[in-house]
């Protein structure tokens, strides 16, 4: 399922391909592909450890450069960017769930999810106060006030999403956002992220191995080898 | 984000304070080793301030300072007062002499002769007595950091000297900067300390010239030199060859140099190992913040403000530690007088600057060098 013709799609993807030297080798990471992703989809992107969904996700979001080809995200053409347009596009309109979480330490978790709004400019206080909000929606607003580690993983996790979402991006990308969590705590952020990450304008992909979570995706992408071998509602048969 | 930056900083408490310190403790190592340099220094000129009414030193063409002199015949005397612009000349002699104190013990003292009819030689302040107890028989006055030093636990007034086997009588302590070997000086009139020093022909180690009001002294110092051949020095020029002869010969300026090397070394090594691990506890964070959309500007300026922090702070916890420390030994007669000249924290400000550049450059090249993909591995 591709975007339908005359709508734009979120996130298109032509002919990239991505090459890593390690010493003396280059070793084509991604070939040639070609992907458009349509708004208002969740869509997954699978395969086994190593086959370059990570690096296929990056290059989408506008991280990582693609050796050939170029990507569009709404319209934009990103890779043709300056870095300083590029980070500043990545600020408007890319929200990031790494699986990791990565939020400061020492700040609290109403300023971690706030971080977005006040890297834009936007006042401290105004900025916690949206991302109250925005946690609001997610359930751990009562958490507001404390500081990452004295958190539970699944609400480091709500955090995170909070800080992905909170400047209301159209598209938003996780890398393994359920790899760390219980299979109910799974199923509940992928509510989530369908509940506040999608709308008709919106996107969402997400790079996971999880198949409790197989049967949420609107669109699962199968890579394999650094090729799209499959491209469908559900999963192939054969895995 | 500069909010962020700090809190990044302050959060790390164990390494935040060890930042503080190492800088602290920089800045401490330099300000006060060039402190105590620098006034020990200005005690090679302590000979030439203490006689603060003289505008020119007249001296054999050989002699450097007020300690390194070779004596002339007492006609020089005659011949500087010949000269035009010179409203007044006296004679003055500096020589070294051993004393005998009542308890026995034998030190080595210098003796400072000055004009009997005007005193002038004698160091402007007295701690006790008047210049005037110079009139009665056999009295010498002596300084006060020498004092303390030869008469730890009693009054050195009355107290009998044995100098080069004449008597002495203490009769005033003077108010004087220590020279610098902090030696015992007595002060007494020079037709005295003609007896006191032992005699070669001539002894007259120094005429003291006040100038007249229509000429500079570096004109009068000319005047001198030409009419009289002999050598001539203004105040602030001789000042200077006692402290540059200090500077020529000892391993002082060696020795201070060793140790505030070794304060950057240290900053430089805590600082930039503390920091860098630091930012490398961190580096994850900044990825992030790099992939959310933080430019490599303000990414750039957050270490600048945590590097800018650190340095701010730890700089003046060392400068307050130098000031207590100077302010804490300022009852010390070794210490007298010890002040921090304004250059001194200057310097170390730069050391620090430095310091904080060096690492701080360091740091955000690790921080440059992560790309934001590095975020999803
Ligand atoms: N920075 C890099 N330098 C060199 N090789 C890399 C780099 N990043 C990825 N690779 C290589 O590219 C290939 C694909 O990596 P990628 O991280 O995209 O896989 P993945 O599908 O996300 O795997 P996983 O499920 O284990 O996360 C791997 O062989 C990996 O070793
Ligand atoms: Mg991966």
């Amino acid at each position: 399922m591709s975007a339908a013709p005359g709508q734009q799609a979120a996130i298109s993807v032509r002919d990239v391909s991505r090459d890593f030297t390690a010493g003396q080798q280059t070793i084509r990471v991604l070939h040639s592909i070609d992907l458009d992703v349509a708004p208002g989809e969740l869509t997954y992107l699978v395969g086994e450890s190593g086959s370059g969904k990570t690096t296929l996700i990056s290059i989408m979001c506008g991280i990582l450069w693609p050796t050939e080809g170029s990507v569009e995200v709404f319209g934009t053409p990103i890779y043709g960017l300056s870095d300083d347009d590029l980070v500043r596009f990545r600020l408007e309109n890319i929200g990031f769930i790494f699986q990791q979480y990565n939020l400061i330490p020492a700040i609290n978790a109403a300023s971690n999810a706030a971080v977005p709004l006040i890297a834009r400019g936007m006042d401290r206080q105004e900025a916690r106060e949206r991302a109250v909000a925005m946690m609001e929606k997610l359930n751990i607003a009562n958490q507001a006030d404390k500081l990452p580690n004295q958190l539970s993983g699944g609400q480091q996790q709500r955090v995170a999403i909070a800080r992905a979402l909170v400047h209301e991006p159209r598209l938003v990308v996780c890398d393994e956002p359920t790899a760390a969590l219980d299979a109910t705590s799974g199923r509940r952020v992928m509510d989530l992220l369908r509940d506040v990450a999608l709308a008709e304008d919106r996107a969402c992909i997400i790079v996971t191995h999880d198949n409790r979570i197989f049967d949420l995706a609107d669109r699962i992408l199968v890579l394999e080898d650094g090729r799209i071998t499959h491209d469908g509602q559900s999963m192939p048969e054969d895995h | 984000m500069n909010w962020i930056a700090i809190r990044m900083l302050t959060g790390d408490a164990q390494k935040f304070y060890g930042l503080l310190f190492g800088i602290a403790f920089s800045t401490l190592l330099i300000t006060q080793q060039l402190t105590i340099f620098v006034n020990l220094l200005e005690r090679g000129s302590s000979g030439v301030y203490n006689v603060s009414s003289a505008d020119v030193w007249v001296m054999d063409p050989v002699s450097r300072t007020t300690e390194v002199a070779y004596p002339m015949p007492s006609t020089a005397l005659d011949k500087v007062r010949g000269v035009a612009g010179v409203a007044w000349a006296v004679p003055h002699i500096r020589a070294s002499a051993s004393v005998r104190t009542g308890s026995g013990e034998l030190e080595g003292v210098s003796v400072v002769g000055v004009d009997d009819a005007t005193l002038i030689g004698l160091p402007k302040g007295m701690v006790e007595g008047a210049p005037q107890v110079l009139s009665e028989p056999d009295s010498v006055i002596i300084d006060d950091v020498g004092a303390t030093r030869m008469f730890p636990d009693e009054s050195p007034i009355g107290q009998r000297l044995e100098l080069n086997d004449q008597r002495a009588v203490i009769r005033g302590i003077a108010d004087a900067i220590p020279s610098f070997t902090s030696q015992v000086t007595l002060y007494t009139k020079y037709s005295r300390a003609l007896n006191y020093v032992p005699g070669t022909r001539n002894r007259l180690s120094f005429v003291l010239v006040g100038k007249a009001q229509d000429v500079s002294p570096e004109e009068l110092v000319e005047r001198i030199e030409s009419q009289t051949g002999l050598r001539a020095r203004t105040r602030d020029e001789f000042a200077r060859d006692g402290v540059d002869f200090i500077i020529e010969n000892t391993g002082i300026p060696l020795n201070f140099g060793i140790t505030v090397a070794l304060g950057f070394i240290v900053g430089v090594a805590i600082v930039g190992l503390t920091f860098s691990l630091f930012i490398r506890d961190n580096i994850k964070q900044f990825g992030a913040l790099k992939a959310i959309g933080v430019t490599n500007g303000t990414i750039r300026r957050m270490v600048a403000v945590q590097a800018g922090m650190v340095g701010f702070i730890g700089y003046g916890l060392g400068v307050v530690g130098t000031v207590l420390f100077i302010l804490g030994f300022s009852g010390n007669p070794t210490f007298k007088g010890f002040y921090i000249p304004w250059q001194v924290p200057l310097v170390s400000l730069v050391a620090i600057v430095v310091i904080i550049a060096l690492t701080g450059w360091l740091a955000l090249r690790s921080v440059m060098k992560t790309e934001p993909a590095a975020v999803f591995r």
